[in-house]
């Protein structure tokens, strides 16, 4: 059996709203999920069970209050729930990769610098971060004349091919993927099955959120139900 | 790796005010930090006792030299801090007349900053200066032009050219964006952000601009009433803000 890749163990999150008189609601109660290097799993659930905030966890976006989030990670596995800042950024530019719903626009930066950015930050030289980026931005059918222009002014699907390509251009032991074919066509669609095919055959491990039925169904190896807390109130 | 600042259980009061309030705080070699928070925070108060512009009334700073040495900052003699001012520290004034010298040209404010750190031919200073000018995206052609003719965004350029040219390892910035126009703001983010990536620079700034703070800083120290009531990474302290003044920053911004 391949290398456990990660485990999250008896994982919970509750959101406080200090603006609204203190409102405070679980999203996470107990969470327990394991995933093995070559293998993708596929969250299931109902829209609100939460989906979307394990994601958001395992990636550092949100801290959890408890619990384990166990990453491999030079080695070794760490523990994601008490990793400061500075080791978090270590962990997201070696050891996870994430690829969020909607690319988050920086001004003036073009497609190509975008893209190339996570390998220049493993210190790749630019020419050769940029030939990597434009390659798998071409193999998305972005075209050329675009990956030079900042991405604030392309369609959502660009959007999307952009945040896509930044996902996979660098390779990580884990991935995770929220809605990665969300608006693309079916061409492109094709090349994001293809690259998740791929990274598993590297060795990685994919955890993704998919909407879109007949992808999960081609993508994953397995499914995880996340189910909605009985309402606590 | 140890950090390359330190500051310890600062302490300042301004008459009845806790301008900082046992507040510590560790940067590290290539980190961005952003200090938000609104006006009378502290954040800008915390800013000039780390850079040891201002003395606090208990705690110390530590600086970390390229050497190894620990240096206490505020333990330094005067002489000696200006040299560690010149020599491996930069600070970006929020108005860029504070940082340069208005009567000096523009090629001059870079090069006086290069002479100062022990640059003597002429050519060679000449040379960088216009370089450094075209880097933050001015035209060289202008550096015998006074800082005045310049726009207030292009002087804030000039400013961080000053600073950059003896390529500091530390570089302090308060509110760099602050007075500027929105689409001026913007390009003179990117420029900061490429200039400090590409540098490798540690990078300690203050702003009340939650966007900017989001797109430069790796991460977020926020503070209120002299305190940090919250610290972490950028994206997690803007997308899941734990104490009740960060969820009113994070909420008063529109899309940060």
């Amino acid at each position: 059996m391949s290398a456990l890749a990660l485990e999250v163990a008896a994982l919970s999150k509750r959101f406080t709203l200090h603006l609204r008189g203190g409102l405070s609601f679980p999203v996470l109660e107990g969470a327990a999920l394991a995933l093995r290097a070559r293998e993708c799993v596929a969250l299931t659930g109902p829209s609100g069970a939460g989906k979307s905030t394990l994601m958001r966890c395992i990636a550092g976006n949100y801290g959890a209050d408890s619990g384990q989030i166990l990453l491999r990670h030079r080695g070794a596995m760490v523990d994601l729930v008490t990793a400061d800042a500075r080791l978090m950024r270590e962990i997201r530019a070696e050891s996870l990769g994430h690829v969020s719903q909607f690319l988050r626009v920086i001004p003036r930066v073009p497609a190509l610098e975008v893209v190339a950015e996570p390998l220049r930050a493993r210190g790749m030289p630019r020419a050769e971060a940029e030939a990597q980026a434009a390659a798998l931005l071409a193999r998305l059918n972005l075209p050329e004349r675009l990956h030079g222009l900042p991405p604030a002014t392309f369609s959502g699907g660009e959007q999307q091919r952009v945040n896509i390509a930044r996902g996979f251009v660098a390779h990580y032991p884990l991935m995770l993927l929220d809605e990665p074919t969300a608006s693309l066509d079916p061409a492109n669609r094709e090349v994001v099955i293809a690259l998740i095919a791929e990274a598993k055959a590297r060795g990685a491990a994919i955890l993704g959120i998919f909407h879109d039925s007949e992808v999960r169904a081609r993508v994953a190896d397995r499914l995880h139900e996340v189910r909605p807390l009985e309402d606590a109130a | 790796m140890s950090p390359i600042l330190e500051g310890q259980g600062l302490a300042l009061r301004f008459g009845a005010v806790r301008a900082l309030d046992d507040v510590s705080l560790a940067l590290w070699p290539g980190e961005v930090v952003a200090i938000v928070g609104e006006s009378g925070s502290g954040k800008s108060t915390l800013l000039r006792v780390l850079a040891g512009l201002t003395a606090p009334q208990s705690g110390q700073v530590l600086y970390h030299d390229a050497e190894g040495a620990t240096q206490d900052v505020h333990a330094l003699r005067e002489a000696e801090r200006r040299v560690l001012m010149r020599r491996d520290w930069g600070f970006v004034h929020q108005n860029a007349r504070d940082g340069l010298r208005m009567g000096v040209s523009a090629g001059g404010n870079i090069g006086e900053r290069l002479m100062a750190a022990g640059g003597r031919h002429y050519g060679n200073i000449r040379t960088a200066a216009a370089e450094w000018m075209a880097r933050v995206e001015m035209d060289p052609a202008r550096m015998d032009e006074a800082p005045r003719n310049f726009s207030g965004g292009m002087q804030q350029r000039l400013q961080i050219a000053r600073c950059l040219v003896t390529r500091p390892r530390l570089v302090f910035m308060d509110e760099p964006t602050g007075g500027l126009d929105v689409s001026v703001q913007a390009r003179l983010l990117d420029l900061i952000r490429s200039l400090v990536a590409e540098l490798g620079l540690a990078v300690l700034f203050v702003t009340h601009d939650i966007a900017a703070a989001r797109l430069l800083a790796h991460r977020i120290v926020v503070m209120r009433h002299g305190r940090i009531v919250e610290e972490g990474l950028a994206d997690r302290v803007l997308d899941d803000p734990q104490h009740p003044y960060t969820q009113l920053l994070v909420a008063s911004v529109l899309a940060a």
